[in-house]
């Protein structure tokens, strides 16, 4: 294993899904439902049955839209303002309107949803106006549901086959993509008429505050490779300096799970052991308020559970240290936390682009297209704004529909095999040096250069001068660096998936000049919201090879929002008490 | 340049004994997301080849024999 081995196969499909996480196998699985007839191939650089965000599991929903609790009309109301009004509402709506059924179909596949006592979903409140979050009892059982029903539906699975470029026809379209085998670098060029990228975030931007490359917020497989396949494909990304930052478990780096925690009792507190923000809801605007307590003299900030009855605190144990991230039970033992005595310390993460979270995304409409024909995305990578788990759920199945439909209409786009040679060459050639830098040094310097210069507090010259370090560390990387084995190769394109990120982190944080999104955006020159000139997306792109970055109006609202509803989300902190 | 190795102490544990990728059990292997596990040319037992880990736990949660065990990597501990 891990052997270099030459090799070149090509296969045809209808629907190529690049992602098994959470997002893709629901695209790929829809596909198949919407036509039988349809050939549809899933692409996985790990393994489909324990991979992406949900890889041991999911707590709960955090954004369920169930009636009698909710409408989708308040919903996308709460997640235009949660985003600062930067928010495209058709694709929020669609969601909002079609994941109940996606909440009825995995209840029938065996992922249960925690029902009352009357036998209704048992919905609870911690956005800061309506009531979402649903939690999972079995949640720690999503990945294996979802496997059986691929199985069933006799989708092809190709594992620990990494994509590294999409192959565009003539005329721009989609016409496929190229991948490798991550354990013998045998290259595999898959031809589609449709493409569903579903790769995750772009989590191993950031470095974390251990310094340890692996202890991401993000599951660090998710490096980014979507972003960077659809940049180098021509497509447009939305809003991509709107970073995902979001309050964690120091050190650990996982979530402190206020959204669990929270209707128990729970609350986010300073070093006094006060609470300090209205509401627990990761937003940009909570972002900043946690960020100015960390820096005041009332830090650090603290999971406060050490004021519930043992016996709450223990179901809540019983949720945290199983699903999601089980391993965290053993963190807090190591250092001898009993949430019950101690309140659990909490810091906040390294940079990422996520729209799970926040609003950083390849840019898709209601139906999940990109701005590249015939190519779609969904998930965390996707720019539908706070759209978690269940919208990766939804959106990937409006993607596979979609995406079903639409290859049923055309023929297999003609690609150049020049691309392919020349990705052979790209890719391998750090496989035909002798000597060099190592991958994960390059990785090292370019995380920790984006920690140095891009993370926020936002300044133009830092930024200018991460630039110019990308520029150097991209010389290295394409000149210099030296792999030895195909484990190390997927390292090495990781790393190129990376720096196109942390480039593009900066180009867009440069181009909007307000402050927006809390935390997310916090420009230090221009500290202001200006939503005279910048009421709008950004739109990143490659042009011409060039990096470009344009506006892009707002969608008009489906749903209106009220002048006085719009700041909502502005004030987070809590007002003192006289 | 030549390139020099680092020592890490490495957060995912194989109990030998317990370890049945000899009978050509590769489950752990299969399942990381991050793709660090092996299975050894000498002992035939599985061990973590690459410290590049995300402590998330389907290798020990999956193992037939309870023969994994995942630490907090030192430092994160």
């Amino acid at each position: 294993m891990d052997e270099i081995k030459d090799g070149l196969t090509e296969v045809s499909c209808d629907v190529l899904v690049i992602g098994g996480g959470t997002a893709g196998p629901m695209a790929a699985y829809k596909a198949k439902r919407r036509n039988p007839a349809t050939r549809v191939v899933l692409l996985e650089k790990a393994n489909v049955k324990r991979s992406g965000a949900i890889a041991m599991g999911m707590d709960g929903l955090n954004n369920a839209v169930v009636p009698g609790y909710a409408t989708p009309e308040q919903y996308t109301k709460e997640i235009t303002i949660a985003n600062d009004g930067i928010c495209d509402q058709a694709p929020v709506y669609k969601y909002a309107s079609h994941c109940f059924d996606i909440i009825q179909e995995l209840d029938r596949v065996g992922i249960k949803f925690q029902k009352n006592e009357n036998g209704d979903f048992d919905v609870k409140k911690v956005h800061h106006l309506g009531s979402y979050v649903l939690p999972m009892p079995n949640g720690d059982t999503v990945k294996k549901a979802l496997y059986r029903q691929l199985r069933r539906e006799k989708v092809l699975i190709s594992n620990r086959y990494m994509a590294t470029r999409l192959l565009t026809g003539r005329d721009g379209q989609i016409a496929g993509a190229i991948a490798i085998n991550t354990r013998s670098a045998e290259f595999l060029v898959l031809r589609a008429k449709t493409v569903i990228l579903c790769a995750g975030a772009a989590g191993r931007l950031g470095l974390p505050q251990s310094g340890y490359l692996w202890g991401t917020y993000e599951n660090a497989t998710n490096s980014g490779d979507g972003y960077a396949m659809a940049y180098h494909a021509g497509a447009g990304l939305a809003n991509l300096e709107c970073y995902q930052i979001n309050p964690l478990i120091k050190d650990y780096n996982g979530p402190a799970c206020a959204y669990v925690a929270g209707p128990f009792g729970a609350y986010t507190a300073n070093s006094e052991g006060n609470r300090f923000i209205e509401c627990d809801y990761w937003s940009g605007q909570m972002m900043q308020e946690f960020y100015n307590e960390l820096q005041s003299g009332k830090g650090p900030v603290f999971l406060k559970l050490n004021h519930l009855h043992s016996d709450t605190v223990g179901k809540i144990e019983a949720v945290l240290h199983n699903v999601e991230r089980p391993s965290r039970g053993r963190f807090h033992e190591n250092r001898g936390t009993n949430y019950r005595e101690r309140m659990i310390e909490m810091h906040i993460s390294e940079i990422g682009f996520c729209s799970g979270h926040s609003a950083s995304g390849v840019y898709v409409d209601e139906f999940a297209r990109t701005t590249v024909p015939g190519l779609y995305a969904a998930g965390d990578m996707a720019s539908v704004p706070h759209n978690y788990m269940l919208g990766a759920f939804t959106n990937g199945a409006v993607a596979g529909e979609h995406a079903a439909d639409f290859a049923q209409g055309i023929d297999l786009p003609e690609y150049d095999p020049g691309d392919v040679s020349r990705e052979q060459a790209r890719v391998l050639a750090p496989t035909k040096r002798e000597d060099g830098i190592p991958p994960n040094q390059l990785e090292y310097k370019t995380r920790r250069f984006v920690n140095d210069y891009l993370q926020p507090p936002k300044v133009t010259a830092k930024m200018k001068l991460g630039q110019a370090r990308f520029v150097e560390i991209r010389d290295d990387m394409e000149n210099a660096m030296v792999v030895r084995d195909a484990h190390e190769l997927m390292r090495s394109l990781e790393v190129a998936s990376i720096l196109d990120c942390a480039e593009m982190a900066a180009f867009a944080s440069l181009f909007r000049t307000e402050s927006r999104w809390g935390l997310y955006h916090h420009r230090v020159e221009y500290p202001e919201k200006n939503d005279d000139e910048w009421f709008c997306h950004s739109i990143l792109r490659q042009q011409n090879r060039q990096m470009t970055a344009e506006k892009r109006p707002v969608a008009p609202y489906i749903v209106p929002i009220d002048e006085s509803e719009r700041s909502a989300y502005d004030r987070q902190r809590i007002r003192q008490q006289a | 340049m030549p390139i020099a190795h680092t020592p890490t102490t490495v957060p995912v544990i194989v109990d030998e004994a317990k370890c049945i990728a000899d009978k050509g059990c590769t489950v752990c292997v299969d399942v990381c997301p991050l793709d660090v596990l092996r299975i050894s040319d000498l002992t035939g037992k599985a061990y973590m080849k690459y410290d590049e880990c995300w402590y998330c736990m389907p290798c020990e949660a999956d193992c037939p024999t309870g023969a994994v065990t995942v630490n907090i990597p030192y430092l994160l501990r």
